[in-house]
């Protein structure tokens, strides 16, 4: 019988073995005397997200590799930063194990997580045990809403971007009759209906909600519902795995509607699976272009290098660790609940946006720019909405 | 009108890559009583192995028609190679052991290959390369394209064909043998391991056909593609009934169809009470109902069909 265990369980040993081997051991180059913080992070590394929660993790590195080059002094000692980079799969029950783990192994600060349905439950753990949390790229408006001195964004949330969204597809695109298809996730939907306000607000007519999963790769049928219903424009709440096929769909069934999305849709990797059908799609990215932002065409040529080409958050991921750093030279500590003071009161000019939270930790008046992709690259057409994030 | 016939084509052309998926599941379930839930895992690989290949030829400027056929083949035979390892490996140890250990192989299997896959694929998202022109057809005011064309006849030749080798061969007899009785066919001179073998590098090649088939399809490959594919064609033979072809050729059509007209016309038939988010609800509604009326499926699982 135990025979028959053991041989069971070899593959999924085996399976254990290469998953290990897939984090690259973090080599401890501290003397005794160095005091070792550690940093958490969270996103999804596999599964259909890994492209996008790899690249997270890449950014949070890189912000972690160059503060221990600068060699930061806090109490007078040599600090050294130690990354904890965990996979949350995308997945909210994961998301809550991970949360857990992280606080077990007395994790400074949290970095993430990525998704806002895996935000929102990881953050209630955070909270109860003190640790700040910094999401590089959870815009769902519940995330901050719940009372919690610990959580944090550094990237605008879906009241902000659901609005300059509706706005742009009614005033600039002159959309009149809209079709909104979401992920069903705790962000597709919130910015979904976000922009669905916005756009009936200023007078465009909702002809169709449609939804679909995080994991589908055929949108045919939703997308026949949506060419009988007529729109000129649609609107897909959720992430680019799912955004790249639905572009591509939609060209098959010769639907002649515009497509625009949120932050899930910004990425190279859209453009690749939508292919030529990607052309002419709008998207929007909390902040202003990496480009014209001081610091950012550098961060980008460096990352790249180290790396591969930024898919989506990796800037923000940056600017989360710098302001978290930032937090703890200013208390002089990196005990959470010092330095978890001074997080409300930061201004750090990081390389998406001037970062300065509000009172619920929100990014103060963030700046949302509209792209379009253009002879197949994304290309920014104007920054808008710089409005004060305490107006929600 | 045209909606409709919209519908039914999206549901066809999904419904037959469900039944060629199907096909594996119920091939390994009628002769083992196994459930191989790495044949999901089977399928991405056939996909990512096609499109490497393919990705390559194309550089060397091998025209695209011959790069295709030999990409297919090259599929086709790694992934026969990784079906016969899979049972090789994983289940052979296990044939006589209780019926949950195979079981936990074959999680193991699946998540050793999705994490293989994913470190000599990445995490990235493949495309695939353009090859044809493909064009698009108007029949009736609903759109279908040459590649989705080309996947349902695909779909049916190749389950025609297994009919034909299951029914009408030496070897199909030897598997019907195998499926009703082991023990028996073993004392008949049956070569047991040798048909088991063969039954999964069948199964394995069909898979790579439908891997490749969704990423042409949908233009691209992910190293979790297999994933959901797997859990949706299982459902659509369980729905047909499991170990019988027939069933799961129908299960996997008609899975299909229910998807996409439940996507369609749930919504205008509850007065919008229901929506498109139920669409998974209202598939497996239908699984539900059938199994309370049919335990075994629609086809049942007659011991002389299965194979």
């Amino acid at each position: 019988m135990s025979s028959y265990f053991a041989r069971a369980l070899l593959p999924l040993a085996i399976a254990l073995t290469l998953y290990g081997c897939e984090k690259p051991a973090t080599v401890k180059k501290t003397s005794t005397d160095d005091l070792v913080v550690r940093i958490g992070a969270a996103a999804p590394l596999t599964g259909n997200q890994a492209h996008i929660g790899k690249d997270n993790e890449s950014g949070t590195r890189m912000a972690i590799d160059d503060a221990n080059a600068r060699g930061i002094l806090i109490g007078g000692r040599k600090v050294y930063f130690e990354l904890i980079s965990e996979d949350d799969q995308a997945d909210p029950k994961t998301a809550t194990i991970v949360a857990q783990k992280l606080v077990d192994d007395k994790v400074s600060g949290i970095i993430g997580h990525l998704n806002s349905g895996t935000t929102i439950p990881a953050s209630k753990i955070y909270n109860d045990n003190g640790i700040p949390q910094i999401s590089p790229s959870a815009t769902e408006v519940n995330y901050t809403a719940q009372g919690f001195k610990t959580a944090f964004r550094v990237m605008a949330n879906d009241a902000q971007q659901g609005r300059v969204l509706g706005e742009y597809a009614t005033k600039n695109l002159a959309a009149k009759k809209i079709a909104v298809i979401d992920d069903h996730t705790a962000y597709g939907q919130g910015l979904a209906d976000e922009f669905i306000k916005a756009a009936q607000a200023n007078g465009a007519q909702i002809v169709a909600h449609e939804y679909t999963t995080d994991k589908a790769v055929d949108f045919t049928a939703v997308l026949t519902v949506v060419k009988g219903k007529q729109p000129d424009l649609l609107f897909y709440g959720g992430m680019d795995p799912q955004a790249g096929p639905m572009a591509k769909q939609l060209k098959g069934l010769a639907m002649k509607v515009k497509l625009m999305m949120g932050d899930g849709g910004y990425t190279p990797e859209f453009i690749k699976l939508a292919g030529d059908a990607a052309e002419g799609s709008y998207a929007s990215l909390p902040g202003v272009p990496l480009d014209k932002m001081p610091g950012g065409k550098e961060f980008e040529t460096r990352f790249v290098a180290k790396y591969q080409p930024i898919q989506l958050y990796a800037p923000y991921c940056y600017d989360a660790v710098n302001v978290m750093i930032a937090a703890m030279q200013k208390a002089d500590s990196v005990e959470p609940a010092k330095y978890l003071a001074e997080l409300p009161k930061i201004s750090l000019d990081g390389i998406t946006a001037k970062i300065q939270f509000d009172e619920k930790g929100d990014l103060l008046g963030g700046a949302i720019t509209m792209y379009q992709v253009q002879q197949g690259k994304w290309h920014a057409l104007e920054t808008l909405g710089a409005v004060s994030a305490a107006a929600h | 009108m045209e909606i409709f016939l919209q519908q039914i084509i999206n549901g066809l052309v999904q419904g037959s890559v469900y039944a060629l998926v199907a096909l594996g599941y119920t091939m390994v379930y009628g002769i083992l009583g196994l459930i191989n839930f790495a044949h999901g895992e089977v399928v991405m690989v056939g996909a990512m192995l096609a499109l490497s290949a393919l990705t390559a030829m194309l550089g060397w400027g091998v025209p695209p028609l011959l790069a295709l056929l030999l990409s297919v083949g090259l599929a086709m035979a790694g992934c026969m190679a990784l079906g016969y390892s899979i049972e090789r490996i994983a289940y052979r140890p296990l044939r006589h052991a209780p019926r949950l250990a195979p079981l936990i192989t074959a999680i193991g299997v699946s998540i050793v290959l999705q994490n293989l896959a994913m470190m000599i694929w990445g995490r990235q998202y493949h495309s695939f390369p353009m090859l044809f022109a493909t064009s698009s057809h108007v029949i009736g005011g609903a759109i279908i394209n040459d590649i989705q064309i080309a996947i349902v006849i695909l779909a049916v030749l190749i389950m025609a064909g297994l009919m034909v080798v299951v029914h009408r061969t030496r070897l199909g007899r030897a598997m019907r043998a195998v499926a009703e009785n082991q023990h028996s066919a073993q004392l008949m001179g049956v070569d047991v391991n040798r048909v088991i073998s063969i039954t999964f590098m069948l199964g394995s090649a069909l898979a790579a056909i439908a891997g490749l088939m969704v990423s042409a399809n949908y233009g691209l490959a992910h190293y979790y593609m297999g994933f959901l594919l797997g859990l949706k064609a299982f459902t659509a033979a369980v729905l047909g009934g499991i170990g019988n072809l027939r069933g799961a050729m129908l299960g996997g059509l008609l899975l299909g169809l229910i998807e996409s007209l439940g996507t369609g016309y749930i919504g205008d038939l509850t007065g919008g009470f229901f929506g498109s988010n139920y669409q998974d609800v209202f598939a497996f509604f239908v699984l539900i109902a059938v199994l309370v009326f049919r335990p075994s499926g629609l086809l049942g699982e007659r011991i002389a069909e299965r194979a």
